[in-house]
């Protein structure tokens, strides 16, 4: 029988690049530094939901933060204080598990992503944002305290006060700068498990644009966008605004998902007709132009997380994600001509959002988000096609002065890198001479 | 009869392995106070600030080596002087060893052995003759399914475990009359630090699962508990192979 190539024992969740490591547990923050040191480069992992190879490190060593399966790790909650709202937690705790301690007694995240299933840890070295980035920025900026563990064992207490550069190039900073042993969040109060919302289709970013401004005071902003229809139909979509709901209902936790995808998919399930499809019957599922109601956080946030391991939906090859803001432009050309020159690729999921970012400083050295417009969406890997579209999709981003998410990229080059983050070479300086990643090795080469 | 209150103050021997972990986290939802035991105090300390924040009404801890018998008796004493008085005993302590080297050296094996049977009688002893003398409480005692039968794979740990069952179903016999609950929980391949090393098929059960089979059987005052339950029905067909047919078998 021939011999299959061996499965690597960690994949992000774009499962593209393959790249094998040495995958250590780290159930303890005490464990670190590991006693003996390990033979090569190391870098910390959660959950490995960021898509490209940002969490990967080929021939090197994963100190996962994450049990196997999908409990157990670093995820202990060391210290809660209802009257601050201020919860201390191990940095491989996840938001799922941060809400489900969380909505019982009153509380939610200050900033939550589309995914629940994110640590705490990877959602400082991403300083990732949500839907409320237009009034709450990043996700760092809820964090007033950590602590950064270095492979020397020198532990630095950081916060925007105390180590303060340390805290800047850690926040962001792709888990280069060290172990984040635990994290203060700051979490607000809510009384509901509710979101109340609202749909209106648009056509055309000016539409989007003008919605956005128009519902700049609602606390979560979003757009799906159609990024396979042309002609009357280009860039149709569905703005999304919500509030949580100030009418008192019972915090229960919530349920576990017990639905998941159980095996990959062929690769070709995923093409233009079938994304076309379902992109038809998602935009006219909503009949009118507007649509209302309440719907519990979960659906409202975390649609994805229902169906445990959509990834698979891609086949074994994996999926690649773009994701890139631009700033200001009148005209919008920048984005026009992204949206263009994906629709004519044919290649898009129907995983596509919108959103505007605020001008909410982000308190990162090499956080992502700054004011302008957001795209993100998700690419089948056909070879040539797909990295050809990427690379136009890149130097359409540089061009119109905006940059790339390292958390959802596998494709951009080092110039184009260098060029997004002229800061780069400031923060090198705070990497750990132990610690590298395989992103780290591409945009620095 | 009345429903018998959930054990309240809960002393737990190897207090840091995943699946006590697991199961402390339920009980301190319902706000039970703990006394902690193992060997790391910086582990102790993380685990008892994380039961404290998810509702536990108390937590101590104390660290010692348990393989140090003769230190034992001090450490029960502190832990039911600090909890009044003990509810439940939970023991989780064990080592997996290294087959290999205990096939090897009679050293190796006897460390095992040790750990996994030895300091657990000292435990049982002591906490069998304070819950008997109380005439209520619940001990409960991580065994394993490789106690079941002894197998060319694991058999030094499996008789440490097997020995552990039998002495434990003894036990049972002998003060289940006097109104204590004698709990044997076997667990199958579980995800832990302990089986990080070996590959994770689709029989490994999380923490969490096993923590949930464990609280439902001290509710339910079960005997024994096979967790998941499907390992039941496993370990009876591996006890029913025939011998000739067995000792040819890879497993």
């Amino acid at each position: 029988m021939p011999q299959k190539p061996p499965r690597p024992g960690f994949e992000s969740w774009g499962r593209y690049p393959k790249l094998d490591a040495n995958v250590v547990p780290l159930n303890w923050a005490c464990d670190f530094p590991l006693k003996p040191p390990p033979a090569t480069r190391m870098l910390p992992v959660g959950a490995g939901r960021s898509y490209g190879d940002v969490c990967l490190l080929g021939h090197g060593t994963l100190l996962r933060t994450r049990g196997p399966g999908l409990s157990g790790g670093m995820d202990r909650l060391l210290d809660f204080d209802p009257a601050t709202g201020i919860l201390c937690c191990e940095a491989g705790a996840t938001l799922g598990e941060i809400l489900d301690f969380a909505v019982p007694r009153g509380f939610f995240l200050p900033v939550v992503p589309g995914t629940k299933y994110v640590t705490v840890g990877g959602a400082i070295a991403n300083d990732i944002h949500g839907k409320n980035h237009h009034v709450a920025g990043t996700f760092g900026r809820h964090v007033p305290l950590f602590e950064l563990v270095r492979s020397d064992g020198r532990q630095l207490i950081c916060s925007a006060a105390q180590n303060a550069d340390w805290y800047a190039a850690t926040m962001g900073g792709m888990g280069l700068t060290g172990l984040i042993a635990w994290a203060e969040i700051k979490l607000k109060p809510i009384v509901s498990r509710r979101i109340q919302y609202m749909g209106v289709k648009f056509s055309g970013i000016e539409e989007f644009v003008a919605l956005s401004e128009r519902n700049a005071k609602s606390e979560y902003t979003v757009s799906w966008i159609d990024c396979v229809s042309t002609g009357n139909n280009f860039a149709r979509g569905i703005f999304m605004a919500g509030e949580h709901d100030s009418a008192a209902r019972p915090l229960k936790r919530s349920k576990e998902t017990k639905l998941s995808l159980p095996i990959d998919f062929p690769g070709f399930m995923l093409n233009r007709h079938t994304v076309g499809l379902f992109n038809t019957l998602y935009y006219n599922k909503q009949l009118g132009k507007i649509k209302s109601g309440s719907v519990d956080y979960e659906p409202f946030f975390f649609p994805l997380d229902r169906l445990r391991h959509w990834n698979r939906m891609y086949g074994k090859q994996g999926l690649l994600q773009f994701q890139c803001v631009l700033p200001w432009e009148e005209d919008h050309r920048g984005m026009t001509e992204i949206l263009k020159a994906i629709t004519r690729s044919g290649l898009a999921s129907f995983l596509a959002v919108l959103k505007v970012f605020g001008d909410l400083p982000s308190p990162g050295m090499m956080s992502f988000p700054k004011p302008g417009i957001t795209l993100a969406l998700d690419f089948p890997i056909r070879k040539e096609t797909s990295f050809d579209l990427l690379e136009r999709l890149a130097a359409i981003t540089l061009e119109h002065k905006g940059r790339m998410y390292p958390a959802k990229d596998a494709t951009m080059t080092a110039a184009q890198y260098q060029a997004f983050y002229p800061q780069w070479k400031k923060f090198a300086a705070f990497v750990d001479p132990a610690f590298d990643s395989a992103f780290w090795q591409r945009v620095t080469a | 009869m009345a429903a018998r209150k959930f054990p309240s103050t809960v002393l737990v021997v190897g207090a840091t392995s995943a699946i006590a972990e697991a199961t402390l986290r339920l009980i301190a939802e319902r706000g039970a106070r703990f006394y902690l035991v193992g060997r790391n105090p910086d582990k102790l300390h993380a685990m008892a600030a994380d039961l404290h924040t998810r509702g536990a009404a108390g937590v101590a801890t104390y660290a010692m080596n348990l393989d140090d018998t003769a230190g034992h008796a001090a450490m029960l004493a502190a832990a039911a002087q600090s909890l009044g008085s003990i509810d439940m005993a939970l023991l989780a302590h064990g080592v997996l060893g290294d087959q290999p080297m205990a096939e090897a050296s009679y050293a190796a094996a006897a460390a095992i052995l040790h750990t996994n049977f030895l300091s657990a009688v000292s435990l049982i002893t002591w906490l069998a003759n304070y819950f008997e003398q109380l005439g209520q409480g619940t001990l409960a005692v991580i065994s394993s399914v490789a106690g079941d039968r002894g197998r060319k794979s694991n058999y030094v740990y499996g008789a440490s475990k097997g020995a552990l069952t039998i002495f434990v179903d003894g036990v049972r016999n002998r003060i289940d009359r006097k109104g204590v609950h004698v709990l044997t929980i076997k667990p199958g391949f579980v995800a832990t630090p302990m089986t990080a090393h070996l590959k994770q098929g689709p029989l490994f059960a999380t923490p969490a699962q096993v923590a949930r089979g464990i609280v439902k059987a001290i509710e339910k005052r079960r005997d024994v508990v096979y967790l998941p339950s499907f390992w039941r029905g496993i370990m009876f067909a591996v006890r029913m192979v025939p011998r000739p047919i067995f000792k040819r078998m890879n497993m």
